[in-house]
């Protein structure tokens, strides 16, 4: 069981957006070289839109107060808690999918 | 095949940063370090804290033992070399081992110079009997226990170390006397009247002082029984420490052949003088006729030395190093750079002291630049003396702003005298504990701990003072950010070098840049958003956007806020309005439900809280253009009713104010400029703290400030220049703003800008076209005038799919099915 979230090329690349799945807000970003990255969509820090962030192969910089966040690892750069991450893919048909079981 | 084999002699902090620096460029090489005390390596600086009992001996160590197995460095602790054998290329230990190095270097340091007084040593047995020197951690035990059970000490040495020790031995014994050689004490950083002031605040600590003491003897038959001076005078005492200078370790250079004078001679890649594999750093190394026993210059010394040696920059060199120093002396405040007196009767000399408070304060200045500062008892313009003594910068015109801070920003606080829990980031509450504990994990540079702690991060005020305390945290051993002079943090080039590739390679698109200026051509997102400014700068129409490298302001052309939503800010030149454009705004509000209305500072309506979905169907129910409330750009410029209604207005401010913002409207810089028109010198308009500030004057005429801010910090503009019309306003300012746009750092803003590029140098450029360049920045500007389109224009058409798409949950998305 997976969840299709919508076609990659909703995404520009370098950019990101959010997507409501099974009740949670999650950021899913399109890296420059093509591959695909999902976390949580709101900044820990102070609830920063992180699909609003600017990214490169490897960080998110929340909007807000810049607050770097690893885009693999969901690992905060600085002094702060992580944020979830979620493994998306992209299938034959170019959509954005996200097994289900991650997300109970 | 076999990586060449490097050998270190020293294991202090000279070898082993050097070592560090070389790793830190993977140097490929089979290390070996001989290390003559029996430790890793420790920071000797801080022998001082523990001699006072403030520090752990475990907390001077820079690396333990792991450190070495971990990037697989054989150490040999204990060991002492005791030749070169430079023809077969092996260094011989005191223990008859044997070890070839293809790369040699040597850091042996320097040792305790102990001056050849009768009574110092006893043959066969090193020192007398309760005779220190003050060097090693060894040193610094012995003087500990020994101390402990004896009452009076005499130290012979007033220099910084001599200073560090009696204060320290004060914590064990109950008597302290400070004998020094010279006439006042650190007389080689100090004139006589501060070395005065120093010697006065040192006796109020209760250590005892004797200038001009010459020490002929040390008294005792079986342990020390006191000191015996020139004039025939005795000092009591049961404890003697020598600290009286330091001499290069050269010894082993010396006996192996090598050039040595007052330390090892080396050139300017660290190479010792005739030899192609000998290299020396630190202390005892001679560069230029200099020797240095500083941490700075080491540093230095050791990058270039690592650059070089590793390949990684085989042209590397290094130039002798500025010193300036500052440093807290048995507990005063004592910072010096440069001369300490002047040398020509051309140099201008400003002195201050106010003895009973135990401050002096003197600056030296030639031609303009800052030469030389001595800074006793109140170091709190440190910082800045500092940085117009290493960079050269133009000093401010009342010379006494070099002393004392004149009703500007409040004065600095050192950060040894304020309390843990003190907050020191007011934006993001970051408090001095934190930042000393993030330096204290390992973390040395500035711009790491900012980052990792936050602090800095909000307004940027608090910048120097994190940076203060940062290099008081980290004793000396702040790490110099290489990134800190490049444009963005994630191109390793200056800006003149940047736009320079820029140019040469043909670069239009930030991703363009990432791939051929980056090694490996890694993007960097913190870097994105000055790059993207800084081609749209230089490239104008032919720029390649890229929507991924602007900041979400720029993205959607409003500014975000806290919680997620956008203020919505439509144009109003030079502040005016009318009743159809109140109405629609009013009439748009209410349709949009707008939770709040506001004006700006910069004499506009802002519609706050606006989701970014509708950001859209605002500007089309406005139909009016973009006012700029966001983004590095030109925004507003502000203005007063001037001639047109009001009594004592001289110019027609509102018509240039308007003039001005449809010219250079939306222009990016790299920082947001804000500019002001005021029809007469009561400044309603508050052009004098604008980045650009025009005031009318009796006669016609109108003065054009710059570099002048009312925010995070405050500062009044300089005077650029007056002139007789209107169209000479337009016409300099764009000139102005063009030049501040191709010079200044990315997130530089004029107030920093001007007073570090200096108001003299800026009206030669943009007034008297001094560089010629006149012309050439009028049509860059112009062509950037030209290229302006407004970006709420994006409404109907959007430039990326989902571009105004809620990142947020403000209303209920549609749940995507599950299969």
């Amino acid at each position: 069981m997976s969840t299709r979230l919508g076609s990659v090329h909703d995404i520009p690349l370098g950019e990101g957006r959010t997507y409501a799945v099974a009740g949670e807000m999650v950021a899913v970003f399109r890296l420059r070289d093509g591959s695909v990255r999902a976390v949580s969509a709101v900044c820990p820090h102070k609830g920063g839109p992180l699909a609003d962030g600017q990214i490169d192969a490897e960080v998110v910089i929340c909007p807000l107060h810049l607050t770097a966040f690893d885009l693999t690892t969901g690992c905060a750069r600085g002094d702060l808690p992580p944020v979830k991450v979620y493994p998306v893919t992209v299938d034959a048909d170019d959509m954005l999918v996200i097994p289900s079981e991650v997300l109970l | 095949m076999q990586s060449p084999r490097l050998v270190i002699i020293g294991n202090g902090m000279a070898g082993a940063r050097t070592v560090e620096e070389i790793l830190a460029r993977d140097g490929d090489f089979a290390v070996t370090m001989f290390g003559d005390e029996p430790y890793g390596n420790y920071n000797r600086i801080m022998l001082s804290n523990v001699l006072a009992g403030v520090e752990d001996e475990s907390g001077i160590f820079l690396n333990d033992l792991s450190w070495y197995a971990d990037n697989g460095i054989t150490l040999h602790t204990g060991t002492r070399i005791t030749r070169i054998d430079r023809a077969a290329k092996v260094v011989y230990a005191e223990d008859g081992s044997a070890t070839p190095y293809d790369k040699l270097i040597i850091a042996t340091g320097s040792r305790a110079f102990v001056p050849p007084i009768p009574g110092i040593h006893r043959p066969g047995r090193g020192y007398h009997q309760g005779v220190f020197a003050f060097r090693t951690l060894d040193d610094t035990r012995a003087m500990i226990r020994y101390a402990r059970e004896h009452e009076r000490a005499v130290v012979i040495g007033g220099g910084l170390l001599g200073l560090e020790a009696a204060r320290g031995l004060q914590n064990h014994l109950s008597h302290v006397t400070l004998v020094h050689a010279m006439g006042h004490l650190m007389n080689t950083q100090l004139d006589a009247e501060a070395g005065a002031t120093l010697q006065r605040s040192v006796e109020k600590l209760g250590i005892e002082v004797v200038v001009g003491a010459q020490t002929t003897e040390i008294l005792g038959k079986h342990s020390v029984t006191g000191v015996k001076l020139a004039d025939g005078r005795t000092i009591g005492c049961d404890v003697v420490v020598v600290a009286a200078g330091i001499r290069a370790n050269a010894d082993v250079a010396q006996a192996s052949g090598l050039p040595v004078e007052r330390g090892i001679v080396v050139d300017d890649q660290m190479r010792v003088q005739g030899e192609a594999d000998i290299y020396a750093v630190g202390e005892c190394a001679q560069h230029r006729g200099e020797t240095y026993g500083l941490v700075a210059p080491l540093w230095d010394q050791a990058k270039v030395l690592a650059d070089h040696i590793t390949g990684r920059d085989p042209h590397a060199a290094y130039h002798g190093s500025r010193v300036a120093t500052k440093l807290k002396v048995a507990g005063v405040d004592v910072a010096s750079m440069g001369l300490k007196e002047p040398e020509s009767d051309d140099d201008e000399t400003l002195t201050y002291a106010e003895p009973r408070k135990g401050v002096y304060k003197s600056v030296i200045i030639r031609d303009g630049r800052l030469v030389g500062a001595t800074l006793v008892g109140d170091v709190r313009k440190v910082a800045f003396l500092m940085q117009a003594f290493d960079r050269g910068l133009a000093l401010p015109e009342e010379r006494a702003e070099l002393m004392f801070d004149l009703g500007g920003p409040p004065a600095e606080v050192s950060p040894a005298e304020m309390p843990g829990d003190a907050q020191v980031c007011n934006c993001n509450g970051v408090s001095k504990g934190a930042i000393c504990s993030t330096v204290q994990s390992g973390c040395k540079t500035v711009s790491g701990v900012m980052d990792k702690t936050r602090a800095g991060k909000g307004c940027g005020t608090c910048k120097p003072l994190v940076q203060r305390i940062v290099e008081w945290a980290a004793g000396g051993e702040v790490e110099e950010d290489p990134a800190a002079s490049w444009y963005v943090p994630g191109v390793p080039m200056p800006k003149p070098e940047l736009m320079r590739a820029i140019r040469e390679h043909g670069l239009k698109s930030v991703s363009a840049v990432f791939a051929t200026l980056v090694p490996g051509g890694k993007e960097d997102a913190k870097s994105k958003m000055g790059l993207a400014s800084l081609l749209k700068m230089m490239w104008g129409g032919e720029y390649e956007d890229e929507r991924d490298a602007r900041f979400i302001n720029d993205r959607v052309h409003a500014n975000i806020q806290r919680d997620g939503t956008f203020s919505v800010v439509p144009q109003m030149k030079g502040g005016v309005t009318t009743p159809a454009q109140l109405k629609r705004i009013a009439e748009v509000a209410e349709k949009h439900a707008v939770p709040m209305v506001k004006l700006t500072g910069g004499q506009r309506i802002d519609l706050l809280g606006v989701p970014k979905e509708k950001l859209p169907q605002i500007w089309a129910d406005l139909d009016m253009p973009s006012g700029w409330a966001y983004g590095k750009s030109f925004r507003t410029v502000k203005t007063c009713v001037g001639s047109e209604f009001c009594r004592f207005g001289v110019g027609d401010s509102t018509a240039l104010g308007i003039a001005l913002e449809e010219r250079y409207q939306g222009i990016e810089g790299p920082g947001k400029m804000k500019l002001a028109v005021t029809g007469c010198p009561r400044n309603c308009a508050e052009a004098y703290v604008k980045d650009l500030g025009v005031v009318a004057i009796d006669g016609g005429k109108w003065e054009i400030y710059v570099g002048g801010a009312a925010g995070a910090h405050v500062r009044k503009g300089d005077l650029l220049a007056t002139v007789d019309s209107a169209d000479e306003v337009i016409t300099l300012t764009g000139r102005f703003l063009q030049y501040y746009r191709e010079n200044a750092n990315w997130l530089e803003r004029t107030y920093a800008w001007v007073p570090r590029v200096g108001i003299e140098r800026l009206r030669k450029v943009v007034v008297d076209d001094a560089d010629g360049i006149a012309a050439d920045l009028d049509a860059a500007m112009a062509a950037s005038v030209a290229a302006y389109r407004d970006p709420w224009r994006e409404r109907a058409e959007p430039a990326t799919p989902g571009q105004f798409r809620t990142s947020l949950p403000l209303v209920l998305l549609p749940q995507v099915p599950v299969r």
